[in-house]
C-alpha cells in the first residue's frame, strides 16, 4: 500500500486533512479550466484561499449564505463549470441540505461540496460547529458520491479525483492535524476501499483473521494503532480504509466479513445513519456477521481538546479495542 | 430613458402573441382537467409573459434545445409548470398532445419540473426560493466565459409568495454585488399564495422599494399587456451594470371568469371541487374553455 513508513513513530508528521483539499483544488484547477471555487465567508479556514490566491477570477465569495452557495453552484454547473463549494460541514451540507438535494442532486448538476470541520475533533468551538450528522443526511440522497479521506495526502488525491466523478460529491474534511498515514504512492480510487493494515497471520499461526475493522476519515489512524496492538495480544485484525462511503465497496466489505466473521466500524460521526450503518445495511442482507459500532452515540458535541472529546465520546483506541473484544466474543 | 426610441410591438405582433397566450391558457385548462390535480391560478396569469418570452423575446431553438448560445429561462416557482409545458409544446419542443400526460406515471411532464424526465428543461424546481440562486450562478458563469458582452440573457421567473423564502434575498444580494447585467428576473405579482392573499400570509410590500434597496434595476408593469412586457424586458436588457427585476402585476386565474382574483384556485384544478363563486364542478372545465374561446373572462374583467 506504500503507506508512510513513519506511521508508528511517535513523531509521525501531522497535517490537517482540509489542507489536502486546498492543495488538491489548486491541482484540479490547473488541470481543468472549468474548475471554479465558491465559499461562504470561510475561505482561509476551509483552505480554499490557496485556490483563490492563484485563480482570483475563478473564485466567487458568496458571503454567509450557504443555501445560496449550493444553488449558485448548481447554476454554474449548468453552464459547464465544475464548482467546488466550501464551508463547515455543519452549514454545508447541514443548513443547505434541501438545496443540495434538489438543485444539485435531483437536478443532476455536478457540484463538489467540501464540508470542513466534520466530527467532534473540531474541538474548542463546541457542539454547534461539530458536524456528526453529515454522512447520514447526505447518504440518503440518490445521485451523490461521499468521500471521507483519512489524511491530507488522501484528501489531495480525492479532491483531484472529483474531476472524473460523474455525480455530485460530498467531500468530508476534518479540521485538526491528523497523522499522515499515506504517501503520494498509496493507491487511491474513488469507490475502492484499501486494506491499510494486514495482520501477520503466519506469526499468529492463524488461517483467518479474527476481526475486520472498517474505518473512515480521521480515525483510520487510531484503527491502525489498535490493530497493531491487538497483534501483540494474539488477535488478528485487518483495517480497511473506507474512504468512499457512497457508493460502498461491497466487494471489499464482503471479503473482509467472510474472512473475519466479525466487523467493527469506526467513524467520527453519529453511529445512527453513518458509515457503520451503511456497512450494516449491506452485510445484513448479504452476509450477516456480528458488528460493533464506534461513533458518537446520540449526543451533541461540546468544547474541549480533540483528544478529550474523542475519549469522552468513546472513539479512542481503548474503545475500539473493547469493541473488538466484544464482537469477537459474539462470533458464533 | 433607454426605451424612448424603442419601437414596441406592432398591432399584428400583439395580436399574434395574445392569440398564442390564449391557446396556452386553453391547453393549461385541458391539461389540468385530464390530470385532475395541479395549479390553475399562476399558470393562467403568467400565460401572457410566457407567450411574449417564447414567441418573441427568447433566443432559443425548439429543435435544438441544448444550443449553447440560447438564453436561459429558470422557472423558480416550479408549481406553475403547466404554463411552461404548454408554452414549450406550442413552441414546438414536443407534441401538444403530450400535454395530456401531465402528472401521470411515466410522463415527461412531472408534477413539478424534473430534468431527468424532460432534459430540455434548464432546471428542476418545486421547492421554492432557489431558482434565483441558480440563475445568478448561470449569469456569473456566463460573465466568466464571455465578459460583459451580453450575448445571452438569463431569465428567472419567480412567484410573489415564494419571496417569503430567505434564500431569494441571499441571491438578490449576490446578483447586485456581481453587477449581473445579464440577469433579468420577473416576479409574478398576483398577490396570492396557497393559504390566502400575500398581504395576509406575509406582507412583502413595498416590493419596488425592497428590490431598489437591494440595488437592482426595478420596473413595475401590467403583466397582461404585451407592449408593457416587451418594453420592460428590452429596457432591462439595456441595463448593463446591475441585474434587473420586473414586477409583473397579474390577475390570478386570468382569463377564466370564476377563477380571477381568487386564491382558492392557487393549487386547485378545475373539475374536482365545488368552489364558492364557481360553476358546479362538472361544469367548470366547460365554462373555463368557453371563457377563453370567447374571451369572455377578459371582457368581464375589463368592465369591472
Amino acid at each position: 500500500m506504500n503507506l508512510n513508513p513513519k506511521i508508528f513513530d511517535k513523531d509521525v508528521e501531522q497535517v490537517p486533512i482540509r489542507k489536502g483539499f486546498g492543495e488538491g483544488l489548486v491541482l484540479a484547477a490547473e488541470k481543468n479550466k472549468n474548475v471554479v471555487g465558491l465559499c461562504a465567508d470561510l475561505t482561509e479556514s476551509t483552505m480554499m484561499h490557496l485556490f483563490k490566491n492563484k485563480f482570483p477570477e475563478r473564485f466567487v465569495e458568496i458571503g454567509v449564505a450557504e443555501q445560496n452557495l449550493a444553488s449558485v453552484a448548481s447554476g454554474m454547473s449548468a453552464m459547464g463549470k465544475i464548482p467546488f463549494i466550501s464551508s463547515y460541514a455543519m452549514f454545508s451540507p447541514g443548513r443547505n441540505w434541501e438545496q443540495i438535494r434538489t438543485t444539485i442532486c435531483y437536478n443532476d448538476r455536478k457540484v463538489i461540496i467540501a464540508g470542513s470541520h466534520a466530527g467532534v475533533s473540531v474541538g474548542p468551538d463546541g457542539g454547534t460547529h461539530q458536524a456528526v450528522e453529515d454522512i447520514a443526511i447526505t447518504r440518503v440522497i440518490p445521485n451523490i458520491t461521499i468521500i471521507s479521506p483519512c489524511d491530507a495526502i488522501e484528501a489531495k488525491k480525492a479532491t483531484l479525483a472529483c474531476l472524473d466523478v460523474k455525480t455530485p460529491v460530498y467531500l468530508r474534511l476534518a479540521r485538526e492535524k491528523t497523522p499522515v498515514i499515506t504517501t503520494d504512492e498509496t493507491p487511491f480510487v474513488v469507490g475502492k476501499a484499501q486494506t491499510f493494515y494486514e495482520a501477520n497471520k503466519a506469526l499468529l499461526k492463524k488461517e483467518k483473521i479474527d476481526v475486520g475493522i472498517i474505518a473512515t476519515g480521521s480515525l483510520v489512524f487510531k484503527a491502525i494503532m489498535v490493530a497493531r496492538n491487538l497483534e501483540k495480544k494474539g488477535i488478528a485484525a485487518n483495517v480497511l480504509n473506507l474512504s468512499t462511503i457512497k457508493p460502498l465497496d461491497t466487494e471489499a466489505i464482503l471479503n473482509l466479513a467472510k474472512e473475519a466473521g466479525a466487523i467493527v466500524t469506526v467513524e467520527e460521526h453519529q453511529t445512527a445513519g453513518g458509515m457503520g450503518s451503511a456497512v450494516a445495511e449491506f452485510l445484513a442482507s448479504s452476509h450477516p456477521v456480528p458488528i460493533e459500532f464506534i461513533g458518537v452515540q446520540n449526543k451533541f458535541g461540546q468544547s474541549g481538546t480533540p483528544e478529550e472529546l474523542i475519549e469522552y465520546y468513546e472513539m479512542g483506541e481503548s474503545h475500539i479495542m473493547k469493541a473488538v473484544e466484544r464482537v469477537v466474543g459474539r462470533k458464533i | 430613458m433607454i426605451s424612448q426610441n424603442h419601437m414596441s410591438l406592432t398591432d399584428n405582433q400583439v395580436k399574434f402573441l395574445e392569440e398564442k397566450a390564449n391557446l396556452i391558457r386553453q391547453s393549461i385548462i385541458e391539461m389540468l382537467l385530464e390530470a385532475k390535480s395541479g395549479h390553475s391560478a399562476g399558470p393562467l396569469d403568467m400565460s401572457d409573459i410566457f407567450s411574449a418570452l417564447y414567441f418573441h423575446i427568447l433566443r432559443h431553438k425548439a429543435d435544438e434545445p441544448t444550443w449553447s448560445e440560447r438564453d436561459r429561462l429558470v422557472l423558480s416557482n416550479g408549481h406553475i409548470c403547466p404554463v411552461l409545458y404548454a408554452t414549450m409544446a406550442h413552441s414546438g419542443y414536443f407534441p401538444v398532445s403530450e400535454l395530456k400526460t401531465l402528472r401521470k406515471f411515466g410522463s415527461r411532464l412531472q408534477g413539478h419540473p424534473h430534468r431527468e424526465f424532460l432534459p430540455m428543461l434548464e432546471n428542476s424546481s418545486g421547492p421554492l426560493g432557489s431558482g434565483l440562486s441558480q440563475a445568478v450562478g448561470m449569469a456569473i458563469a456566463d460573465r466568466m466565459d464571455n465578459g460583459k458582452v451580453n450575448k445571452k440573457f438569463i431569465y428567472c421567473l419567480l412567484g410573489d409568495g415564494e419571496l417569503d423564502e430567505g434564500q431569494n434575498w441571499e441571491a438578490f444580494m449576490l446578483g447586485a454585488k456581481e453587477k449581473l447585467g445579464n440577469l433579468i428576473a420577473i416576479v409574478d405579482r398576483n398577490n396570492i399564495q396557497i393559504d390566502g392573499f400575500t398581504d395576509d400570509i406575509m406582507p412583502i410590500s413595498p416590493l419596488f422599494d425592497k428590490f431598489k434597496s437591494f440595488n437592482w434595476h426595478v420596473q413595475e408593469i401590467d403583466g397582461h399587456n404585451m407592449c408593457s412586457i416587451e418594453t420592460a424586458i428590452e429596457t432591462a436588457k439595456a441595463v448593463s451594470d446591475k441585474p434587473s427585476i420586473i414586477i409583473a402585476h397579474t390577475v390570478p386565474g386570468r382569463g377564466v371568469s370564476y377563477m380571477e382574483g381568487r386564491y382558492e384556485w392557487h393549487g386547485t384544478p378545475p373539475g374536482i371541487s365545488n368552489v364558492e363563486g364557481a360553476p358546479d364542478k362538472a361544469k367548470q372545465g366547460e365554462v373555463a374553455l368557453e371563457d377563453l374561446r370567447t374571451l369572455h373572462g377578459r371582457i368581464t374583467s375589463e368592465h369591472k
